[in-house]
């Protein structure tokens, strides 16, 4: 089976199943007029603020555009265009000074200069990850800057220094979301996130920051499928052929030397496989991967499945607390059903 | 340094660092990585411990399970370095 045919699905009837629950979550779940997305010029948040337009209407829909210092010029110009398209209002919320206020960048100084004391004006940075088809390596990042000259540098952080510098950057989500739920209190909306579902199965969100959200509509959906209901939604053309990419870090990093092992084309079909239990061996040859990186893909599927779990559990109480806890579980149960 | 020496502080560090369930235990044989006792971080974490421990610099090609996914694995992977070391 190609993974082509493994992810098909049929996209109008798919958009008009999430657009159904969508409205059901905000108006009969939530009680909420209408949903804030923030909108980063990628395929996923394009596709979450189609599908809520789709399922509450244009004028119920707000497109939050939350740039800041390190995000590039081409996130704004094609979150506009989105907004533009589907006629949703739009908001700027530029969250540099607040970033300035946590001491976001400044912390991030810290770290990086730890390995790099030169770092400054004119540098950028991202964090990388060696390939997982290279070989038995183990998942340790790596920070990778750039000098005003153009040099590229590599060098292994010190865990102190790696988790200062993912901590302070996890700032970026949080206040973004911070950000979402003023517009949706303000508003008496529902706040959507974004995540697709190779970014949800894999825990690659920041608890808080981009995990946080009152309804996920993509999270089910891999990426590839994704894009199939971005075409079938009229989400525009730059937007579809763009290249994932975090946008987070200053230098340009795709989401797969940060985070995902592969390509999202053969990531999709590996945790496709992977979890309808295909032996690497029946799916390798059709990802043109042999059946050991196969089974490596598995692994740090499996690996960081396990390592991010703590990311989905809500707040845990000491014990059950009725009747909340089964309000909680009734709601579930209501916003499921059809 | 004496095997038994480094295995037992090999051991030591991650018994008191990534066992946080006392009812878990951790042999020589036990796969670090494969049962999730040293996750992305915590690797980071056990570089940094043995670079220092051992004033040792690790390359970024050594940085493979075959060198670290267990207690035998890294015992065996340090006298090794530390005999070209010397």
């Amino acid at each position: 089976m190609t993974s082509g045919e493994m992810l098909k699905i049929d996209p109008e009837q798919e958009i008009e199943k999430i657009a159904h629950v969508i409205r059901k979550t905000v108006r009969t779940t939530m009680r909420r007029r209408g949903a804030v997305v923030g909108v980063s010029g990628g395929i996923d948040s394009a596709v979450c603020a189609a599908l809520s337009v789709r399922a509450l209407g244009s004028g119920n829909v707000l497109a939050l555009l939350m740039p800041e210092r390190d995000s590039s010029a081409i996130s704004k110009r094609l979150g506009l265009e989105l907004a533009d398209t589907f006629s949703i209002p739009c908001v700027e919320e530029n969250i540099t000074p607040i970033l300035e206020g946590a001491r976001c960048y400044e912390r991030q100084l810290e770290a990086i200069r730890h390995v790099f004391p030169d770092y400054g004006e004119g540098w950028k940075n991202k964090i990388i990850l060696p390939s997982i088809l290279d070989g038995d390596r183990l998942n340790v990042s790596r920070l990778t800057v750039q000098t005003p000259e153009g040099e590229y540098r590599t060098e292994r952080l010190p865990m102190n220094q790696y988790c200062q510098l993912v901590a302070a950057t996890n700032f970026k989500q949080r206040i973004r979301t911070m950000m979402e739920y003023y517009h949706a209190d303000r508003l008496n909306y529902a706040v959507c996130g974004t995540p697709n579902r190779l970014e949800y199965d894999q825990g690659f969100f920041v608890k808080g920051g981009d995990g946080l959200a009152d309804y996920k509509p993509i999270a089910h959906l891999y990426k590839t499928q994704v894009y199939a209901l971005a075409r079938a939604l009229g989400v525009p053309e730059g937007i579809c052929s763009r290249t994932p990419t975090t946008d987070t870090y200053s230098l340009e990093q795709t989401q797969e030397e940060f985070y995902f092992a592969l390509p999202y084309e053969k990531m999709d079909a590996c945790l496709y496989s992977f979890n309808h239990a295909l032996a690497p061996e029946t799916v390798a040859a059709s990802l043109g991967l042999t059946a050991d990186q196969v089974m490596r893909v598995y692994n740090d599927i499996e690996a960081k499945r396990r390592a991010t779990l703590p990311l989905h559990l809500p707040a845990l109480t000491m014990e059950t607390v009725d009747p909340i806890a089964a309000m909680i579980d009734d709601s579930k149960k209501n916003n499921y059903s059809a | 340094m004496a095997q038994i020496d480094v295995r037992d502080q090999v051991h030591q560090f991650i018994r008191d660092n990534f066992i946080f369930d006392d009812t878990k235990t951790v042999d020589g044989q036990t796969s670090l990585l494969g049962s999730g006792i040293v996750d992305s971080t915590g690797i980071l974490e056990l570089i940094g411990f043995l670079e220092s421990q051992y004033s040792l610099k690790f390359n970024d090609n050594e940085l493979i399970g075959e060198n670290f996914d267990s207690i035998d694995k890294i015992t065996a992977f340090l006298e090794t370095k530390m005999d070209g070391h010397h």
